[in-house]
C-alpha cells in the first residue's frame, strides 16, 4: 500500500483520529451507553451499535471521496477506508484497556510518560525547523513542566479515587458492554470484535465509494428511511396509530421497535423507491422543465392543491401528539414571518422579539379570562380579542422603536434585547400583580368556540394557527416586491443612501417595526388559548433567540424558508425527545454543523446564495 | 436669482467646527465645482446642503427657500438629488430595482419615460438591467449612481467624487456623462479631488480650505491660477 503521500497520510489519519474522537466522545459523555437502550431493529441493532458502526462507515466513505478526487488508486482508497476504521477503534480500546483491572498499570505509565513524549515530539519538530537549539530547550522544559503538572494531578486524582470510572463516569459497565459488543467478561475478545466491526464499516464505506452513482443513491436513500424509521420508532407509530388496525400495527412493531421483518421489507421498499427516484428524477425535472407554459401552470396549480388538501388533512394524519407539535411550530411559523419584516426586510436586529408575544398573551389572557384577573369574565370572546391582541402588539412595537430609531446595527440588538427582558420583569413584577398575577400568572381562559363548538384539542387549534399562518404568508410574499418593501431594503442596504433617494428612514424603521411585532400578538394570543394560562417564565429571550435562529436557518429573508426553518427548529427538539438528556447535545451540534456547511440556510433566497458563491470564489482567487 | 445660496455656514462634528462659514451660489444650468484637499470640508458641505447635516449656523437657501433643516427625504422631491461618495449602489438589487428606487418619490407618469432617456445615456445599463449592482465593475456602478440619482428627475443634482477609484479611461467617460446631463439643463455641483477635471467641465469653481472658502472665479481663471496650479493641478 503506497501511503507515501503527505495529503494522503494527513487525510486519512486526520479523518480516522477524527472518527475515534467522536466515538470516544459520544460514550464519555453517556450517550452511547443510553442509545443502547433504543432497539432500532429487534434483536438486531439498536442505536448505540448505530452510533458506533455507521461513524467509521461515514468517515471511510469522506475519506475515499476525497482520496478519489485527487486520483488516488483503489487499494490506497480501500486501505484507507481499513485504516480509517482502525484509527476509529483505536481511542476506544485504550480508553478500555486503561478502564480494565489487568492494564490499570498503562493508564499510570501514560500519565508518566506522556509529558516526556509530547515534549520530545514537540521540541524534535522546532528542532527540525533549524529553531536556537536554546529555544528548542526552552520549549522542551516548558511543555514536559506544564503538560507534568496536568498528568500528575489526573495521576493524583485516580490514585485518590481508586478507578477512571469514578472520574469519567460514563466509562462504566454499561459503556464496556456496548462497545465490546456484550464481550464484558472477555475483554480482549470484545476489542477484537469491535476493532473489527469498525475496521468492516469503514472498509465498507469506502468500498461504497466505487458503487456507480444511482445504485448508491438508492442504497443510501433506503439505508437512511429504515435506520430513520427505527430510529424515531415511537414518533412513526404514532403517526401510524391514526391509519392503521391494531392487529396490522402489531406485526410491524413490537411497542415502539421495528421488527426484523418489517425494517426489511422497508428497506426493500424504500430502496426501489430511492432508485427509481435516483434514476428518473432528473428525467422527470426535465419533462416538466420542457411542458409548455400552460401545461405547467396547470400542472403546478395541481401541486399546490394537493399540498394545501395534505395540510389540511394534517391532524388526521399525524395524530393529537403530533398535531400538538404542529400547532407550536405555527406559532413560531408567525413569529417568523413577523421579525422577518424587521430582520430580513429591513436589517434591523430585534432581539426582544419576544415582547410581542407576550404582550399578545397578556391581552388575551386578562380580557377572556373567566378566573379572577379577568377583565370582561367572558364577555369578550377569543374571536373578538384577537384583533385587539394584534393592534396592542403592534403598539408595543411602536413604542419600543421610538426610542431606538437613531441606533443601527449592534446597538440596535442589544437595545432591543433590553427590551425583551425589561417586559419579563414587569410580567414577574409586584407593581403589575394585581392586573396580570405576577408569578402566577392568570388562569381560566377559555378555549376558542367556533360556531358552537368548543376548540379544545390540538387537532382543532390546528386550523385557526393554519389559517394565521396563510394569511400570514400572503401578506409577506406581497410585502417583499412592495414599494414599502423596496423601501426597507433600501435601508437594509445602506441608511444614508436610502435617505438621499427620499426615504424617510425613520417612518420606514417605525413601519417595520410595528408591521413585524403584530403577528408576534396574534402567535401569543393563541398561544395563550391553548395552554389555557398564562405565565411570565413562558417569555424568556429564548423565545427571540429561537425565532431568529429558524429565521437564519431556514434562509434570511426567504418565506418558504422560514416555514421549513420552524420545522427543522422547533419540530425536531421535539422528535429528539427519544434521545432523552441528549437532544440538545445533537441540536446544538446540527446548529453548528449546518452553519459550518450551509450558511445560506435550507431554503436561501437567490440573493444570499448568489453572494455565498461570489465570496467563496473571491477568497478561492485570493487564496491562489 | 441663483437656485442654489449657500450663505456663511457653520457646521460642527460634535465638537469639530468642520466648515466655517461657507459661502457660495449656484445658477441654474451652471456647473460649479468645489475643490480642496482631503479634509477641507468638501463633503461636509454637500452632506450640509442635502439635509443629512444640519448647519449650526448660516442659511442655505435652494429656489429661495430657506432648507437648512429640512430633512434630507424631503429635499428630493423638491428636486435636489445626491450621489454620495463612494457610490452607494444598492448592492443586492439589480439594476432595474435601483432604478426604481430612485424614482421612489416620484408617482407621476413621467418615471418610464426618465427610465428611457437614462438607458440612453447609460446604454450599459440597459443591457445589464437584470444584474445585480454589486456585480458591476466600479465605472458601471458609478454610472447607475449617477443614473439613479437622475431617476428622481433633479433640478439640481450633487455629485461627491463622481472620479473615486476609478481607472482613468474611465474618468473621462463621467466627466462626459456629466457634460451631458448639463446639457439636458440640470444644475449640477460637483465635488471633486482630481481639479484638473473638475475645472475643465466646470462653469466656475471654488477651492475650500479648512473649512472655508479660499478662493472663487470662473474655472478658466482658476487654471490659469498660480497657486491652484501649484496645490491642485500639481503644475510647477
Amino acid at each position: 500500500m503506497d501511503l507515501s503521500g503527505s495529503q494522503t497520510r494527513q487525510t486519512i489519519i486526520t479523518l480516522g483520529l477524527l472518527s475515534g474522537a467522536l466515538i470516544l466522545f459520544t460514550g464519555a459523555v453517556g450517550m452511547i451507553a443510553a442509545f443502547h437502550e433504543r432497539e432500532i431493529v429487534r434483536d438486531f441493532i439498536t442505536l448505540g451499535q448505530l452510533v458506533l458502526l455507521i461513524t467509521p462507515f461515514i468517515f471511510g466513505y469522506t475519506a475515499a471521496n476525497r482520496l478519489g478526487m485527487t486520483g488516488e488508486a483503489p487499494i490506497v482508497v480501500l486501505g484507507g477506508g481499513i485504516i480509517i476504521g482502525l484509527l476509529t477503534a483505536l481511542p476506544t480500546t485504550i480508553m478500555l484497556l486503561f478502564n480494565s483491572d489487568e492494564f490499570r498499570f498503562l493508564l499510570d505509565w501514560a500519565l508518566r510518560l506522556a509529558p516526556f513524549v509530547l515534549a520530545t515530539a514537540i521540541a524534535w519538530r522546532l528542532y527540525r525547523q533549524n529553531v536556537e537549539t536554546l529555544t528548542v530547550i526552552g520549549s522542551w522544559l516548558l511543555v514536559a513542566v506544564l503538560l507534568g503538572i496536568v498528568t500528575f494531578s489526573l495521576a493524583l486524582i485516580f490514585e485518590v479515587k481508586g478507578e477512571l470510572r469514578s472520574v469519567l463516569v460514563n466509562i462504566n459497565r454499561d459503556w464496556v458492554e456496548v462497545v465490546t459488543f456484550d464481550h464484558r467478561k472477555d475483554l480482549m475478545r470484545g476489542i477484537f470484535i469491535f476493532s473489527l466491526a469498525s475496521v468492516a464499516a469503514g472498509f465498507l464505506g469506502s468500498l461504497c465509494y466505487y458503487v456507480p452513482r444511482t445504485p448508491r443513491r438508492a442504497l443510501f436513500y433506503g439505508l437512511s428511511v429504515t435506520l430513520l424509521v427505527g430510529a424515531f420508532g415511537e414518533t412513526v407509530r404514532l403517526v401510524l396509530q391514526e391509519n392503521l388496525e391494531r392487529d396490522t400495527l402489531n406485526q410491524l412493531f413490537r411497542r415502539d421497535t421495528l421488527r426484523g421483518n418489517a425494517a426489511l421489507g422497508l428497506l426493500v421498499v424504500s430502496t426501489v423507491i430511492g432508485y427509481l427516484w435516483a434514476a428518473f428524477g432528473d428525467r422527470a425535472r426535465q419533462g416538466f422543465q420542457n411542458l409548455g407554459g400552460q401545461q405547467r401552470q396547470t400542472t403546478g396549480m395541481i401541486g399546490t392543491v394537493l399540498f394545501v388538501a395534505l395540510l389540511l388533512m394534517l391532524p388526521w394524519l399525524i395524530g393529537r401528539t403530533l398535531s400538538d407539535v404542529a400547532v407550536t411550530i405555527g406559532l413560531f411559523v408567525l413569529m417568523g414571518l413577523g421579525l422577518n419584516i424587521a430582520i430580513g426586510l429591513a436589517g434591523l436586529l430585534d432581539l426582544g422579539y419576544v415582547t410581542n408575544y407576550a404582550v399578545g398573551a397578556y391581552i388575551l389572557a386578562v380580557m377572556t379570562s373567566i378566573g379572577p384577573l379577568g377583565l370582561m369574565k367572558g364577555t369578550f370572546s377569543f374571536w373578538m380579542v384577537i384583533p385587539i391582541a394584534l393592534l396592542a402588539a403592534m403598539f408595543a412595537g411602536f413604542i419600543f422603536a421610538v426610542p431606538v430609531l437613531r441606533m443601527r446595527g449592534d446597538y440596535l440588538a442589544i437595545a432591543t434585547l433590553g427590551f425583551g427582558e425589561i417586559i419579563g420583569k414587569l410580567a414577574i413584577s409586584d407593581w403589575l400583580k394585581p392586573l396580570i398575577g405576577g408569578a402566577q400568572g392568570v388562569q381560566a381562559i377559555p378555549k376558542p368556540i367556533f360556531l358552537g363548538t368548543e376548540l379544545k384539542n390540538p387537532e382543532q387549534l390546528y386550523y385557526i394557527v393554519l389559517v394565521a399562518c396563510l394569511i400570514t404568508l400572503f401578506v409577506s410574499i406581497r410585502l417583499n416586491n412592495s414599494r414599502t418593501g423596496r423601501q426597507w431594503m433600501a435601508i437594509r442596504e445602506d441608511e444614508d443612501v436610502a435617505t438621499a433617494m427620499g426615504i424617510d428612514t425613520a417612518r420606514a424603521k417605525l413601519l417595520a417595526f410595528t408591521l413585524s411585532a403584530a403577528t408576534g400578538g396574534v402567535a401569543g394570543a393563541i398561544f395563550a388559548a391553548k395552554v389555557g394560562s398564562v405565565f411570565p417564565n413562558s417569555f424568556t429571550v429564548f423565545i427571540s433567540i429561537n425565532v431568529l435562529s429558524l429565521i437564519i436557518v431556514g434562509g434570511i429573508a426567504s418565506n418558504p424558508g422560514i416555514v421549513v426553518g420552524a420545522v427543522v427548529l422547533i419540530g425536531l427538539p421535539e422528535l429528539l425527545r427519544e434521545f432523552s438528556d441528549f437532544r440538545f447535545l445533537l441540536y446544538g451540534a446540527l446548529l453548528i454543523m449546518m452553519m459550518i456547511n450551509r450558511p445560506q440556510g435550507l431554503i436561501p433566497t437567490k440573493i444570499v446564495t448568489h453572494e455565498i458563491r461570489a465570496g467563496v470564489k473571491a477568497k478561492a482567487a485570493a487564496g491562489d | 436669482m441663483a437656485l442654489l445660496e449657500v450663505n456663511d455656514i457653520h457646521t460642527y462634528y460634535g465638537n469639530i467646527h468642520a466648515l466655517k462659514g461657507i459661502s457660495f451660489e449656484v445658477d441654474s444650468g451652471e456647473i460649479i465645482a468645489l475643490i480642496g484637499a482631503n479634509g477641507a470640508g468638501k463633503t461636509t458641505t454637500l452632506r450640509t446642503i442635502s439635509g443629512l447635516m444640519e448647519p449650526r449656523d448660516g442659511a442655505v437657501r435652494y429656489d429661495g427657500e430657506d432648507i437648512s433643516s429640512t430633512r434630507a427625504d424631503l429635499l428630493v422631491s423638491k428636486g435636489i438629488s445626491m450621489v454620495p461618495e463612494g457610490r452607494g449602489v444598492f448592492a443586492k438589487l439589480t439594476v432595474e430595482e435601483n432604478l426604481d428606487m430612485g424614482a421612489y418619490t416620484r408617482r407621476d407618469k413621467g418615471i418610464k419615460d426618465d427610465l428611457d432617456r437614462v438607458f440612453e445615456l447609460f446604454p450599459r445599463l440597459e443591457e445589464r438591467k437584470k444584474q445585480f449592482a454589486g456585480t458591476m465593475s466600479g465605472g458601471e456602478q458609478q454610472m447607475l449612481a449617477i443614473a439613479r440619482a437622475l431617476m428622481s428627475s433633479p433640478r439640481l443634482l450633487l455629485l461627491d467624487e463622481p472620479s473615486m477609484g476609478l481607472a482613468p479611461v474611465l474618468v473621462d467617460g463621467v466627466f462626459d456623462t456629466v457634460q451631458r446631463i448639463k446639457n439636458e439643463g440640470v444644475t449640477i455641483l460637483l465635488v471633486e479631488q482630481n481639479a484638473h477635471m473638475a475645472l475643465q467641465i466646470a462653469d466656475r469653481g471654488y477651492v475650500l480650505q479648512s473649512g472655508e472658502v479660499a478662493l472663487s472665479d470662473t474655472a478658466a481663471n482658476l487654471q490659469q491660477n498660480e497657486t491652484v496650479q501649484k496645490t491642485y493641478l500639481g503644475i510647477d
